[in-house]
């Protein structure tokens, strides 16, 4: 399977370009509109990070393509409005709108600050136990592939789908983002941090002793 | 009830999604949905105006140079933020959103670290605030993993071929901030002196720390 958003290793974009620190957060104003909104409605409690990360992902191609940034973020907003029944179709072509049950949820200026800091934490104190041990080596499932809804989130990388690596770091029992993009409920599993030599998961790596960490599900992985 | 002003005739995305339905033109498309929201009363325009303002002038890189700084300063600090750097983080009043499970990695003179997000644009934003342009986009998600001594070079930074290169790539919720390597010459500098030398991109891992004779 090829998706667009899953772009670690293609060739083709052309140089990246540096900014200057001392620039603008949000080039144009409609930008940090565009993310103040996105947070504001996830305050809402309609959906889950995972939830919000699919909505961009499953953008037709062609829209995932030749949207900017924030244009990912707005469209998949207004999608997700709808799919939840926030507001109708109707509603964002301009027609006639009413007030929303869920108003009086609505973010307020002042509870703000705690919002930011309260976060999401996505570690769990449940889910089966760790099975891999630091150092061990492992291989990653094959396809880079949710094997819980055809077409579904994952966080598996194509790049890294059946590569063999080794375990470097045990994070805790995280939310699987597989189940839980997709209401399925939060599924934890032990969440590692796996090393991939260049030299495993490229043709022509650059140096031979570099190599690539990615923030894995027990569930992608199987001993090697 | 409302009626608002806009009908959108021009179809230019899939009918079949919903956001179709917006103006095509960003910022208008953004106006229109943020409109109709506050009509609804799910929004409130005052609470974006407070997240706009934290990103913009609150919360930022200089967030994880005063971290930094105190790591080069503090060894019990930086044994700190090797046992739990979520934790040695909420010392300094930095923590919440997007940075609720970090880990610092530390260069050395064997190892550089580098962190990107290819698959969106995971970044640790209570200490380095909202991405820079380049962290999200195309080039560099597809290239930082594949060659990031190439992405380097275009960030001015040539690394001795004794070094390695690790790479992160930020797959999960785990936020990951490269703690750079102290400059020579900062012998006696405070963690004042030593932050304003601590780069946004040295955190990232594409730059490095400024030397104390370039400020």
């Amino acid at each position: 399977m090829t998706r667009l958003h899953d772009m670690g290793g293609r060739f083709g974009d052309g140089p990246v370009i540096p900014e200057a620190e001392t620039g603008p957060v949000f080039p144009e104003d409609w930008h940090g509109r565009a993310l103040a909104v996105t947070l504001a409605c996830g305050s809402l409690g309609l959906w889950n990070i995972d939830i919000s990360r699919h909505a961009r992902e499953k953008l037709n191609p062609k829209d995932y393509s030749r949207f900017t940034y924030y244009e990912k973020w707005v469209s998949a907003l207004a999608d997700l409005l709808t799919e939840t029944g926030a507001v109708t179709r109707d509603e964002l072509a301009g027609g006639a709108s009413v007030r929303a049950p869920l108003a009086d949820k609505a973010l307020t200026a002042d509870k703000v600050p705690g919002v930011l800091a309260a976060g999401g934490p996505a570690d769990r104190d449940a889910g089966p136990a760790p099975c891999f041990s630091v150092g061990q080596v492992v291989r990653t499932r094959r396809a880079a592939e949710s094997i819980l809804v055809n077409g579904g989130h994952t966080r598996l990388p194509a790049y890294a789908a059946g590569a063999t690596g080794r375990i470097l770091r045990l994070h805790g029992s995280h939310v699987l983002p597989d189940s839980a993009a997709h209401s399925l409920g939060d599924a934890p599993e032990p969440l590692y941090a796996v090393a991939f030599a260049a030299s495993e998961l490229w043709a022509n790596p650059e140096h031979p002793n570099d190599d690539v960490i990615l923030d894995l599900w027990q569930s992608y992985l199987a001993p090697a | 009830m409302t009626q608002r002003a806009h009908r959108n005739p021009m179809q230019h995305d899939a009918p079949d999604h919903p956001h179709s339905h917006l103006p095509s033109e960003p910022a208008l498309r953004v106006k229109a949905l943020e409109t109709l929201l506050t009509e609804k009363g799910l929004i409130d325009p005052a609470a974006l105006d407070e997240i706009i303002d934290t990103y913009e002038n609150k919360v930022g890189p200089r967030n994880g140079a005063a971290v930094v700084a105190r790591a080069w300063s503090d060894p019990a600090y930086l044994q700190r933020l090797r046992d739990d750097a979520t934790a040695a983080i909420a010392e300094m009043g930095f923590g919440g959103r997007q940075g609720e499970h970090m880990v610092v990695v530390e260069n050395t003179p064997e190892t550089h670290n580098m962190v990107v997000c290819t698959l969106c644009s995971c970044y640790p934003w209570p200490v380095l605030g909202i991405p820079p342009g380049w962290y999200k986009s195309d080039a560099y998600r597809a290239r930082a993993v594949r060659e990031p001594r190439k992405v380097l070079a275009e960030f001015g930074v040539t690394l001795p071929d004794g070094q390695a290169v690790r790479v992160w790539d930020s797959t999960a919720e785990v936020r990951y901030l490269v703690l750079p390597v102290r400059p020579e010459g900062t012998e006696g500098f405070d963690t004042e002196a030593l932050a304003a030398l601590v780069t946004r991109d040295s955190m990232i891992g594409t730059g490095l720390p400024l030397s104390p004779e370039a400020t």
